[in-house]
């Protein structure tokens, strides 16, 4: 296999297991931050031991982010580097901003937030609890940013020539603004808290089913149905800004998301179906007829650029992306509906009862997990060629200095470790769910205790 | 060379003071996981974990928001260096990973085989990420090939040599020390009594590999001296360096624990300081042709760039200081072991 090859199957593995974390954390970390506020505010232990459980979990997640995080900083110079020499300008100072304003607030406070019940007042606990919360949305916003200017650059020019060329910064917040940074970093911010939401439901109705912790679970349900339902519902309207974006900036993607081929006719809208890419048609499609133009153009006749408007060395794999990209908008009306579902049953006060309910949330933490990574996948593999569209190509992205077998074995080297990792986080989490919140955490902190038994001497 | 006060050099020095941030902080942290197997019994080794635990992440961040720094500042050099020592890189995140998820993992299971495994991991783990990073400086210290397109045309296993070994176990040597006055630090009784001898060892260790580093240095690369022959001022750093080392028994003996450790602190600083004066205006010399040096203005962004990483840095800073002080201040004192503990 050809460097190029490897070296982008080594970083999309890297950045996908990476991936499964940080949604956690940050979803996690919005939950955390509502139940230990609602601690405070009602001082009902029982939102203590919530946020004790939902902690220690959030610690495992933050870990493993973490080691992951640590391979992808250095992967750009490693595996990248002509494109490292080339964005460095730009794209390093996102990087840069990420470790000082993102990582150093929420490494810091999470000593705090894991380590500190004893050691600072429930106010102080509650604050870093919110620091890390913010650290961790933070950490997505500037990578998110550094990303999206791959995807629509701004606010730059290019300096020498050949191989010499490389983008020099004109204009630093129209890099930051670039066209689609703010859909897309609303987008991904939601759906990481669909997947923590999802998680907490998913233990929650565990717990439920097996009529185990019962206050605890419901109360847990609620939080997580709460966050579900706004962010499944903001998930879509998010999403949709992303679509028009991505049809006026790269239509080249836009057209791969609906396998659009022919530029003089009106778009249809496919919900499902199967590209087959040599006679430019769709099999066993179900779609909107002319749905697409309206969207893009608010007209249902308009016609849309299509797939064969490009050169053929300028369009991304249509199926693949095609059938990523519909797997996720399906997944994500799936989580709007059911977090429908589940507010009703819990309005109506029977949802302990309904058990094929309870299951499905059981399961349905693999939902937004999947949404997420094939999200990922989308937008990633809908860019290419390019490595930054319509001035990079992926393929003249390398490092000159690597050779295949090298990656070969830095592939071999993360597959093991990876999936070692992978097999221990779920042997680990699965002890902690089993073991379920626990009754110690019911009584204050020893901070509290001191406070208290000041006050009664 | 001559000093020049550009946004370049203030660059240099920036990084400089992030990667001795780095140092001087995730040191005593790899420092502790060095000497971790050669304590016994799993209380002690579970204070010995907990000591760092709250800290140890943070530290690691000011490796991460370096190679962010790197990258912005000096693109080819992040370019070229990360490239060229793909290999060896890769084997430092490997052990990255490793230790990170060994201290996550290790007390999260009672078996006497998990335990063990997993004191194994984080221990040479820590030896092999403070042996590879001084073998990255030995090597840069030696110069690697480069090209005239700024790209490394060396191998992996050329990096790997008596003189590099030599600095990388003189790092080694010196995180042991730096970690086990933390460690005298952090603990008490029995353990704090282990822990004073293992520093006496600690320090002979040190100062006999320094020794060598610095004769083998003078020998074989005399150009790093050549600033302090022009400058003989700037020997004071190198005698406040061995007077902060010659002061570290000193603070013991006395029980002045802080104080030993912050002259352990001194030290890296002023080592690293000479490093890098002996480096200045270069970032990676080629053994090519000095002409393909990658020197702090042909391998930088541009101007625009490193202006707007300077108010990035201006606003940042500030805030990480307040926090990383904060947070050694809450978590002052020895370590107790409690339910939240490692
Ligand atoms: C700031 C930059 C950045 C960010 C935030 C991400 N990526 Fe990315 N991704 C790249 C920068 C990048 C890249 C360096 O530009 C790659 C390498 C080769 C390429 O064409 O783009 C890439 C490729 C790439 C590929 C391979 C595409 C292909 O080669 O066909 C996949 C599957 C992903 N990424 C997935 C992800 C996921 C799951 C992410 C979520 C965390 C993610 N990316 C975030
Ligand atoms: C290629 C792109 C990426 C790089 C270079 C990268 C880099 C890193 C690094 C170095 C860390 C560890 C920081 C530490 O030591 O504390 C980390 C953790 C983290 N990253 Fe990434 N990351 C990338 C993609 C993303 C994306 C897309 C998101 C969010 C949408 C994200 C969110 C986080 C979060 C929240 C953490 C903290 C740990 C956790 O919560 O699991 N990262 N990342
Ligand atoms: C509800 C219907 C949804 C629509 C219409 C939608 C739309 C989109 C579009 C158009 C993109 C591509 C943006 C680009 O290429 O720049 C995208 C990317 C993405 N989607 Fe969705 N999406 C939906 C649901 C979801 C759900 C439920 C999740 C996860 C829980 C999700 C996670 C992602 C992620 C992580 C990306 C990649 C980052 C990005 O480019 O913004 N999406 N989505």
């Amino acid at each position: 296999m050809s460097v190029e090859i490897l070296a982008r199957i080594q970083f999309a593995f890297t950045i996908s297991f990476h991936y499964i974390y940080p949604p956690l954390s940050i979803g996690l970390g919005l939950a955390l931050v509502v139940m230990e506020g609602m601690y405070l505010k009602t001082k009902n232990p029982i939102f203590q031991q919530m946020t004790k459980f939902w902690v220690r979990v959030f610690a495992l997640m933050f870990a493993l982010g973490v080691a992951t995080g640590i391979v992808m900083e250095f992967e750009f110079g490693t595996n990248w580097a002509t494109y490292s020499r080339y964005v460095g300008d730009v794209f390093g100072s996102a990087l840069a901003a990420e470790g000082i304003f993102a990582f150093f607030l929420e490494s810091g406070f999470l000593a705090v937030l894991v380590f500190g019940w004893n050691k600072v007042s429930p106010k102080m606990h509650f604050f870093s609890t919110v620091m890390v919360s913010l650290g961790s949305m933070l950490s997505a916003v500037w990578i998110v940013v550094a990303n999206s200017w791959q995807q629509t650059p701004a606010g730059f020019h290019i300096v020498g020539e050949g191989l010499n060329a490389r983008a020099e910064i004109t204009d630093f917040w129209r890099m930051v603004f670039n066209p689609s940074s703010v859909d897309r970093l609303s987008h991904v911010l939601t759906g990481a808290f669909l997947s923590g939401a999802f998680f907490i439901l998913s233990v929650s109705a565990f717990y439920l089913l097996k009529k185990k912790h019962s206050e605890f679970a419901l109360k847990s349900f609620k939080v997580g149905i709460a966050i579900a339902l706004f962010a499944s519902l903001l998930q879509l309207v998010t999403g949709h800004s992303s679509a028009v974006g991505v049809s006026k900036n790269q239509p080249a993607k836009l057209a791969a998301y609906e396998a659009h081929f022919d530029s003089s006719k009106s778009a249809d809208l496919y919900l499902f179906g199967w590209v087959n890419e040599k006679e430019q048609n769709v099999n066993f499609g179900i779609a909107v007829p002319k749905f697409l133009s309206y969207l893009v153009h608010g007209d249902f006749n308009a016609p849309v650029k299509g797939l064969n408007a490009f050169r053929k060395t300028d369009i991304p794999p249509v199926n693949f992306v095609f059938q990523t990209y519909h797997l996720m908008v399906a997944i994500g009306f799936t989580l709007i509906a059911l977090s429908l579902i589940g507010i009703f049953y819990l309005w109506k006060g029977t949802l302990s009862e309904k058990r094929w309910l309870l299951k499905l949330f059981v399961l349905s933490v693999l939902l937004p997990q999947a949404a997420n990574q094939l999200g990922w996948f989308s937008a990633e593999v809908g860019r290419q060629p390019w490595i930054v569209q319509g001035w990079l190509r992926t393929s003249e992205a390398l490092s000159k200095a690597v050779e295949a077998n090298q990656i070969i074995f830095s592939l071999i080297l993360f597959t093991l470790i990876y999936l070692l990792l992978f097999v221990l986080f779920i042997f680990l989490l699965n002890e902690k769910i089993q073991h379920g919140p626990m009754e110690a955490d019911l009584v204050p902190s020893e901070y509290e205790k001191q406070k208290m038994n000041f006050q009664n001497n | 060379m001559d000093f020049n006060f550009d946004l370049n050099s203030l660059w240099f020095i920036l990084i400089g003071v992030l990667l001795t941030g780095y140092a001087i902080l995730d040191g005593f942290d790899l420092g502790v996981g060095s000497l971790h197997l050669f304590m016994k019994g799993d209380l002690n080794r579970r204070i010995l974990i907990n000591s760092i635990g709250p800290v140890w992440d943070g530290n690691e961040v000011w490796l991460v928001t370096g190679g962010g720094a790197l990258f912005a500042a000096f693109p080819h050099v992040y370019a070229t260096v990360f490239s060229g020592f793909y290999t060896a890189f890769m084997i430092l995140l490997f052990v990255l990973i490793f230790r990170a998820v060994a201290i996550e993992f290790r007390s999260k299971q009672p078996m006497q085989w998990w335990r063990t495994a997993w004191d194994t991991a984080f221990s040479v783990s820590s030896i092999l990420i403070a042996l590879l990073m001084g073998i990255a400086i030995g090597n840069i210290i030696t110069g690697i090939p480069v090209g005239a397109d700024k790209e490394f045309t060396g191998t992996f296993l050329a990096m790997i040599n008596p003189f590099t070994l030599l600095v990388g176990i003189t790092t080694v040597s010196l995180f042991m020390m730096h970690g086990s006055i933390y460690l005298i630090m952090k603990t008490e009784g029995e353990v704090q009594a282990i822990v004073k001898k293992w520093t006496n060892n600690a320090v002979i260790f040190f100062v006999i590999c320094y020794v060598s580093t610095t004769m083998a240095t003078l020998i074989y690369f005399p150009e790093m001296v050549q600033p302090f022959k022009a400058h003989p001022w700037l020997f004071l750093l190198a005698v406040l360096n061995m007077l902060a080392v010659a002061n570290i028994p000193r603070e013991i003996y006395h029980g002045r624990e802080f104080k030993a450790f912050l002259s352990s602190c001194a030290s890296i600083a002023a080592l690293l300081s000479l490093f890098a004066i002996g480096l200045y205006p270069n970032l990676v010399k080629s053994t090519t042709e000095s002409a393909y040096n990658l020197t702090i203005y042909n391998a930088a962004s541009s101007q625009q760039t490193l202006n707007i990483m300077m108010i990035i840095a201006l606003i940042g800073v500030p805030f990480v200081l307040t926090y990383t002080v904060s947070i050694y201040w809450i978590f002052r004192g020895k370590v107790k072991i409690d339910a939240m503990s490692y």
